[in-house]
């Protein structure tokens, strides 16, 4: 049988790039692998616009504290529902060298402010506008929640709504690290 | 002259009006995209959806154009909401892939069409000689068997 190689190169290319489609936008599973194997990934680090101030921020300011960085949006219901609970959170880690740390996805800054004031939220937040920065730690739907220990790296991650058990179970232990 | 020169004028001004017609929801749902869903926002009717048809609603009523209007999309969105695959990365091979495809079949028809043309034709099956007259007779006679 003939082979018209050029024909048979180029439909290879054209499968090659729709492997190398696929698997690109696939959900990293890294984090939760290295979390599994007991350790400590570090976290990923990008300078994002703070929400509702002036300026960038980014987890690299906040080293040597203990971060509870959620990702949220205010379209997304189980958001709503989780506030007043890292509000909390927030309130009462804030003394021991806690905070909470809000990544605010794909929203309108309008309505990512309206979000918060109605719920009376003052943790900071940050704008994660085309949600490059939560693909990193494999994001793929909201709430996340990731516990970031006081050198930077990730020590916990909950792909789901935080619960006041989860956080009873990690933050102790995270808080009482040394820096 | 001057009633002309009043017409001249209110056309002049009129002009960037006509350039640029008044955005419509359809016409802007049409080229964004739901940014969670990933589906066109025409179709979507998740609540970012519903946000997204607010936003948009909004900024026709501040009386930007659409260019505008998208152009604060990207700027709240991030250059996902757009319908237009990305210019960057790998949406790069979505502009290109395609075009190449053209090119490729193009220049694989006129190869085609070039053997194709180039083929002599094949060789007409030779004539077979005359019977003899003796195996003339013989035929018939069997034929007539």
């Amino acid at each position: 049988m003939r082979v018209f190689w050029p024909v048979t190169l180029a439909a290879a290319a054209l499968v090659g790039l729709l492997a190398y489609g696929v698997a690109s936008k696939g959900a990293s599973t890294t984090l939760d692998d290295a979390l599994a194997r007991g350790q400590r990934p570090a976290a990923p680090e990008k300078a994002l616009p703070r929400l509702g101030a002036p300026g960038d921020a980014s987890l690299a300011d906040y080293r040597g504290k203990v971060v509870v960085l959620n990702m949220w949006a205010s379209w997304c219901p189980p958001c709503r529902a989780e506030v007043p609970l890292l509000q909390k959170t927030h309130e009462a880690i804030a003394p021991k060298g806690g905070v909470v740390l809000g990544v605010d996805t794909q929203d309108a800054t309008a309505n990512a402010l309206g979000f918060l004031r109605k719920r009376r939220a003052t943790f900071p937040s940050l704008r994660d506008r085309d949600r490059s920065y939560v693909h990193e730690f494999g994001v793929t739907g909201y709430p996340e929640t990731f516990l970031i220990d006081r050198r930077g790296r990730v020590a916990a991650l909950r792909r789901f709504p935080v619960t006041r058990q989860w956080l009873d179970q990690h933050l102790p232990k995270l808080l009482a690290e040394p820096a | 002259m001057r009633v002309l020169a009043a017409l001249v004028l209110a056309l002049v001004l009129a002009a960037p009006a006509a350039a640029t017609p008044r955005a419509s929801l359809p016409d802007i749902e049409d080229e964004v995209m739901c940014v969670e869903c990933g589906t066109p926002l025409a179709v979507s009717d998740s609540p970012v959806a519903q946000q997204e048809r607010a936003f948009i609603r909004r900024e026709i009523a501040a009386g930007k154009d659409k260019r505008q209007i998208k152009a604060a999309l990207v700027q709240q969105y991030g250059e996902g909401v757009l319908s237009d695959p990305k210019r960057h990365g790998f949406g790069n091979a979505l502009w290109i892939v395609p075009g190449l495809l053209v090119v490729l079949g193009a220049a694989g028809v006129a190869f085609a069409l070039r053997r194709w043309r180039g083929r002599t034709p094949a060789p007409e099956a030779a004539v077979p000689p005359p019977l003899s007259p003796e195996d003339a007779r013989r035929l018939e006679a069997d034929l007539t068997r």
